[in-house]
C-alpha cells in the first residue's frame, strides 16, 4: 500500500492505494470520478484518456503512485459551472456523440490536440491525431467536425480575451 | 414544424450529462456492501470437465465466494436458450443443445464461464480466480462451419448430429430451378461474409443485489431490453418471478445487437447475490468482451443469379451455411433465416427464389444478431453478384440494377415479404449524382497517372425493420411478441414524462421521442422527459434493435399522445364551456378554434389533477398508456457509392469518397438520422477493410482477441461521408417512419468491395480486404 496525494480538477486529494491501483480505477473508484472510462485492456481506446500535468493521458497505463504530486483534469473538471468548455460545446452542437462512453477521452484528446496546434487544424491532422481514440458509434464523421469548430472557436476566444482555459 | 419539433436538427438532450462526465453506465453503479466477480473461463475450446477444485481460491485474501456450476444447478437455474424456434426443412425443430450459464461436465469454446469468484475487490477475485483448479480432459475442436458438417468432425452437443441445428428452405425450388435452366446468363459466386466482434465501447456488465427480506433481485446491466432481460431471466432461467426482480438498464455504451441477449454473467450475478449475500458487481475487460460477446456474421454461401437474354433477373438460388458458434444465443435462429434470406428479393423483381440455409454448431463463440444481423449478408450476396453479373454481361452496373428495379408498390416478393413503398431509381440517381458517375473515367485516368488504381462500386440495398407484426413472427417461430408500449403521464403542472419501453443507447431517444411530444402540444422540449430502462417505472416493453424505435417506439407514444389529447380536449371543452370538436392544440394552449378563447396546456393540466371541475363522470388524472403492434415490416432502402484508389506496390485501400442516399420514410431529427448513418458505414467499412474474428483452426483460440489484433476502424481509416435522403413516407406507421439505425452497415460493405475490385480488376477477394490480401489478389491475377 502507498500513500498518495495529487490535485485533480483543481481540488487535492490524498488516497492509500495498493501499489497496482492505475490511476483510472483510483479516479473512478477512490475519487467517484466515473466520467472516465475503461474500454480496453491494451492501452488502445482512449475511453480513459485525462490530462496529467497538462499532457492527455490514458489513466489506464498509469499506476496512481506514478502521478503522484501531478495535476489532474478530467473531463468532470472541465465546464465551469454552466459554462462549457468550447470543445464539450462543439462536440454537442455537432452531433459528436452517440452513446457517450467514448465521449470523455475524445473531448480531452481534443483539447490536448487543439492545445498542441495553436496554428490550427485541418482534416487530415484531426483524423490522423485521433489514432488513439477509438469511437464505435458516430464513425467519426461528426467528431472530426467539432473539433474544427472547437479549434476555430478556441483561436478566437484566445485571441479575444486570453479565455482558452489551459485545460 | 416548430423549432423543436418534427424535422428540426435539434442538439441532444442527453449530450450534457454525457459532455461533462455525469453519464450513468453500469459500472459507475455503487451500491453498499457492492463486492466485485471475476469469472474463471474455459482456455480450451473443447474439453471435458474432470474436477473444479476451488479450496485455495477460497482461502485467498478477500474472498467472500467461490461457486460453480453444480451449485447453480442445484438451485434450479435454467439452461441458456434460443427463443425463436426454426423448423428443418423435413419438418423437425432445431436441435438446440444444453447451455449451463456455468459450463458442468464440458466447455464448448474459449471463454466458456466455469466458475464465479466473488471477493473485497476485483483484484482480489482476479487473483482468486488464478487460484480455481480446474483439470481438464482437451477434445479435438473445430472452428469452422463447413468443417463442422464434414463427415468425423468433433461433434459439440448430442441433441445435434453432425453438428447441424437445422437444414431450412424458402421460396421454390422448382421455379428456380428451372429459371436456372432457361437462363441467357448464370453469375456464379462462392461468398464469406467473415466474422466480427460488434465491440460497443462500454464493455458488458451486471451488478445484482438480493434483498433478503423482500426476496427481491434488482439487477443493474447493460442492455438493449431490460424487459425482455427480466421476462427471459424470470421465466426460462429460473431467477426470481418477475415480480421480485427489477431490471434496469441505465446508461448503455452502445449494443448494435451484443447488449439484446441475455449471456450467463447476469443469471449468474443474481443467483451469486443470493447465495453468497452480498451484492455482486462483475464487469467484462475488454478480452472477455471478444471472447464472450456474441459475435456477428459468418456466413459461407454458393449463389447462382440468373438473367435473361434481356438482361432481366429472372431466378436467384442461394445456398448459406451459418456458424452458430458452441450454443444457440437468444435470437441466432433468425439471423441466417427471417432476418436474411427474406431479403434476398432486395431491389429487383426477382420471379424466382429459393434459399437453403444450414446452422452449425462450432468451437467459437456464439454467434447472434449484430447491426443488420441477416440483412448485411444478403446484401452483401446480391450486391456482389448483381456487380459481377454487370461485369460478366459488359453492361453498366447501375443500369444493370435500374432495369431489374421494383417499381410498383405494394410489391410481394417471393420470400414472404410484401415491400409497400419506395423509389430505387431515385437513391440510386441521387448517389450518382453526388459522386459525379460521370466524371469517373477521368478520375482513374488520373489515379493511373500516379501509378493508382481507381475503382468505384455501388450496393443498391433494402432492409426490413420495425421488427415487428406480433402475429407474423409467431408465425414464424418467435417465442415473443414484438410490438412496444408508451406510457405518457402529463403532470400537474403540465410537464410531461413519456415513459417508453425503447432503450436508448446513443440513438438519442431523450431528445427525438420529446420533439415528438412538443410537436403535437407546442410544448417546450425542456418540459418533456423520456424515461427509459427500467422495469419498475416503464409497463413493459420489447427494446431497441432492428431500427425499431422510431417505426414501433414512437408510434406507441403517438398513440398514447392520442388518448391524451382527446381527454385534453374534453376538459378544455368543459372549462371554455365550448364543443370538444371546436378545440385545437397550438403553441401549448387549448383553444376554441377562430376565437381567442383558450386555456394554456399547464391550466388544463391542473384541472384535471385537482378535480374540481371536470366534466361530469371524469376519472381524474391525465395519464395514458398504449401498446402498438405494426401490422408490416418497414422497409428502408437506398443507394451507397463508393470510391477507391488502390496502391499496387503495397496493396493499400483509400477510400475516396463514400456518399450515402437513403430512404428512412420521414426523418424526426436529420442530424440524429445522419448520424446513424455515418456509424453504420463505419461499422461496414470496418468489415470490408479492416475487421475480422479469426480462431486458430486447430487450437480453437481466438487470436484476435483484443484491439492489438482486431482492427477497428480509427478516425483515418475513414473519409467524412456524404449522406442525402429520397424519402417516401411509410405508409404502414402514424409517422411515416421507416428506421435508420441499420442501413449504414448493410449498403457499406459490399459498395466497398466492389469499388476495390473494380480497382484491381479481380474478383477474387475476400473481407477484410487488407493490403496483404489485395496485394496477393493482385499478384495473383498479374
Ligand atoms: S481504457 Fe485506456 S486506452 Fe482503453
Ligand atoms: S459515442 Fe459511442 S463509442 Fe463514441
Amino acid at each position: 500500500m502507498s500513500e498518495i496525494s495529487m490535485t485533480v480538477n483543481g481540488r487535492k486529494v490524498q488516497g492509500t492505494v495498493e501499489d497496482r491501483t492505475l490511476l483510472v480505477h483510483f479516479l473512478r473508484e477512490n475519487l467517484g470520478l466515473t466520467g472516465t472510462h475503461v474500454g480496453c485492456d491494451t492501452s488502445q481506446c482512449g475511453a480513459c484518456l485525462v490530462h496529467v500535468d497538462g499532457k492527455a493521458m490514458k489513466s489506464c497505463t498509469l499506476l496512481a503512485v506514478q502521478v503522484s504530486g501531478s495535476e489532474i483534469m478530467t473531463i468532470e473538471g472541465l465546464a465551469n459551472g454552466a459554462d462549457l468548455h468550447p470543445v464539450q460545446a462543439a462536440f454537442r452542437e455537432h452531433h459528436g456523440l452517440q452513446c457517450g462512453f467514448c465521449t470523455p477521452g475524445m473531448i480531452m484528446s481534443a483539447i490536448d490536440m487543439i492545445n498542441r496546434h495553436p496554428e490550427g487544424l485541418d482534416e487530415a491532422t484531426v483524423r490522423a491525431e485521433l489514432e488513439g481514440n477509438i469511437c464505435r458509434c458516430t464513425g467519426y464523421h461528426n467528431i472530426v467536425k467539432a473539433v474544427l469548430a472547437a479549434s476555430k472557436e478556441m483561436a478566437k476566444s484566445t485571441k479575444g480575451k486570453g479565455r482558452a482555459k489551459a485545460a | 414544424m416548430g423549432m423543436e419539433g418534427i424535422g428540426a436538427r435539434v442538439a441532444r438532450k442527453e449530450d450534457k450529462r454525457f459532455i461533462t462526465g455525469s453519464g450513468r453506465y453500469t459500472d459507475d453503479m455503487v451500491v453498499p456492501g457492492m463486492k466485485h466477480a471475476v469469472f474463471v473461463r474455459s482456455p480450451h475450446a473443447h474439453a471435458d470437465i474432470k474436477k473444479i477444485d476451488v479450496k485455495a481460491a477460497q482461502a485467498m485474501p478477500g474472498v467472500v465466494a467461490v461457486l460453480t456450476g453444480k451449485e447453480l444447478k442445484a438451485d434450479g437455474i435454467g439452461n441458456l436458450i434460443c427463443g425463436w424456434m426454426i423448423h428443418s426443412k423435413d419438418g423437425t425443430p432445431m436441435k438446440m443443445g444444453a447451455w449451463s450459464p456455468l459450463a458442468v461436465d464440458r466447455v464448448r469454446y474459449v471463454g466458456d464461464a466455469v466458475v464465479i469468484v466473488i471477493a473485497d475487490t476485483k483484484g482480489q477475485a482476479r487473483d482468486a480466480a488464478e487460484a480455481v483448479n480446474v483439470t481438464y480432459k482437451e477434445r479435438k475442436a473445430v472452428t469452422t462451419a463447413v468443417d463442422a458438417l464434414k463427415a468425423g468432425a468433433p461433434q459439440l452437443h448430442p441433441e445435434a448430429d453432425n453438428n447441424l441445428i437445422y437444414d431450412w428452405e424458402i421460396g421454390d425450388a422448382a421455379a428456380t430451378d428451372a429459371a436456372l435452366k432457361k437462363a441467357a446468363h448464370i453469375t456464379k459466386m462462392h461468398i464469406v461474409n467473415n466474422r466480427l466482434v460488434p465491440n460497443a465501447m462500454e464493455p458488458r456488465a451486471a451488478l445484482a443485489q438480493y434483498d433478503k427480506a423482500e426476496d427481491h433481485f434488482t439487477c443493474w446491466t447493460t442492455s438493449q431490453n431490460p424487459h425482455v432481460a427480466r421476462l427471459v431471466m424470470s421465466a426460462f432461467y429460473n431467477v426470481a418471478p418477475e415480480n421480485k426482480l427489477r431490471v434496469i438498464a441505465p446508461d448503455v455504451g452502445g449494443g448494435f445487437g451484443s447488449k439484446i441477449f441475455i449471456y450467463p454473467e447476469e443469471v449468474v450475478c443474481c443467483w451469486a447475490s443470493k447465495k453468497a449475500g452480498v451484492p455482486v458487481k462483475w464487469v467484462a475487460d475488454r478480452t472477455e468482451s471478444f471472447l464472450t460477446d456474441a459475435h456477428g456474421r459468418d456466413h459461407v454461401t454458393e449463389v447462382q443469379m440468373a438473367f435473361d437474354k434481356d438482361n432481366h433477373v429472372i431466378g436467384l438460388k442461394v445456398d448459406t451455411i451459418a456458424n452458430f458458434g458452441a450454443y444457440m444465443s437468444l435470437f441466432s435462429s433468425s439471423v441466417p433465416t427471417y432476418l436474411y434470406a427474406t431479403l434476398l428479393s432486395g431491389q429487383y423483381n426477382f420471379p424466382a427464389i429459393h434459399a437453403n440455409v444450414r446452422a452449425v454448431y462450432t468451437n467459437t463463440s456464439p454467434v447472434d444478431a449484430y447491426r443488420g444481423a441477416g440483412r448485411p449478408e444478403a446484401t452483401y450476396v446480391l450486391e456482389r453478384t448483381m456487380e459481377t453479373a454487370a461485369r460478366e454481361l459488359g453492361v453498366s452496373p447501375a443500369e444493370l440494377r435500374r432495369k431489374n428495379f421494383i417499381t410498383q408498390f405494394p410489391h410481394q416478393t417471393p420470400v414472404i415479404m410484401n415491400y409497400d413503398a419506395g423509389n430505387y431509381a431515385a437513391s440510386l440517381d441521387a448517389a450518382l449524382e453526388a459522386i459525379n458517375y460521370k466524371g469517373f473515367e477521368k478520375r482513374k485516368a488520373e489515379s493511373a497517372k500516379r501509378g493508382k488504381l481507381r475503382g468505384i462500386g455501388m450496393s443498391n440495398y433494402i432492409e426490413a425493420c420495425g421488427i415487428a407484426p406480433s402475429a407474423a413472427v409467431g408465425s414464424l417461430g418467435a417465442g415473443v411478441g414484438l410490438w412496444e408500449s408508451a406510457e405518457v403521464r402529463v403532470n400537474a403542472v403540465g410537464t410531461i414524462e413519456v415513459l417508453t419501453g425503447s432503450h436508448s443507447h446513443g440513438q438519442g431517444h431523450e431528445t427525438t421521442f420529446a420533439q415528438l411530444v412538443s410537436e403535437r402540444f407546442g410544448v417546450p422540449l425542456d418540459s418533456v422527459s423520456i424515461v427509459h430502462g427500467d422495469t419498475d417505472k416503464v409497463q413493459m416493453g420489447m427494446g431497441t434493435y432492428g431500427s425499431r424505435s422510431g417505426a414501433v417506439g414512437m408510434s406507441a407514444i403517438v398513440k398514447a399522445l392520442d388518448k391524451v389529447e382527446a381527454k385534453a380536449k374534453k376538459i378544455a371543452a368543459h372549462l371554455l364551456e365550448a364543443d370538444e370538436s371546436d378545440i385545437v392544440v397550438e403553441n401549448g394552449a387549448l383553444k376554441v378554434a377562430g376565437t381567442d378563447k383558450n386555456v394554456p396546456w399547464f391550466q388544463m393540466a391542473l384541472a384535471a389533477y385537482t378535480a374540481h371541475n371536470l366534466p361530469g363522470g371524469m376519472e381524474p388524472g391525465l395519464k395514458e398508456t398504449a401498446f402498438y403492434d405494426p401490422t408490416n415490416f418497414t422497409f428502408p432502402a437506398g443507394c451507397y457509392i463508393c470510391e477507391v484508389e488502390v496502391d499496387p506496390d503495397t496493396g493499400k485501400t483509400d477510400i475516396l469518397a463514400f456518399v450515402a442516399a437513403d430512404d428512412f420514410g420521414n426523418i424526426i431529427n436529420p442530424m440524429i438520422v445522419e448520424g446513424q448513418v455515418h456509424g453504420g458505414i463505419a461499422q461496414g467499412v470496418g468489415q470490408a477493410l479492416l475487421e475480422g474474428a479469426n480462431y486458430d483452426p486447430s487450437s480453437g483460440q481466438l487470436l484476435t482477441a483484443s484491439y492489438m489484433d482486431y482492427c477497428m476502424p480509427r478516425a483515418d481509416d475513414l473519409p467524412s461521408f456524404e449522406v442525402s435522403h429520397q424519402n417516401t413516407p411509410c405508409p404502414g406507421n402514424p409517422l411515416g417512419i421507416k428506421g435508420c439505425g441499420e442501413a449504414g452497415a448493410i449498403g457499406s460493405t459490399p459498395a466497398v468491395i466492389n469499388a476495390i475490385t473494380d480497382a484491381i480488376g479481380t474478383n477474387n477477394l475476400e473481407m477484410p480486404a487488407t493490403p496483404q490480401r489485395v496485394w496477393r489478389a493482385l499478384q495473383a491475377k498479374n
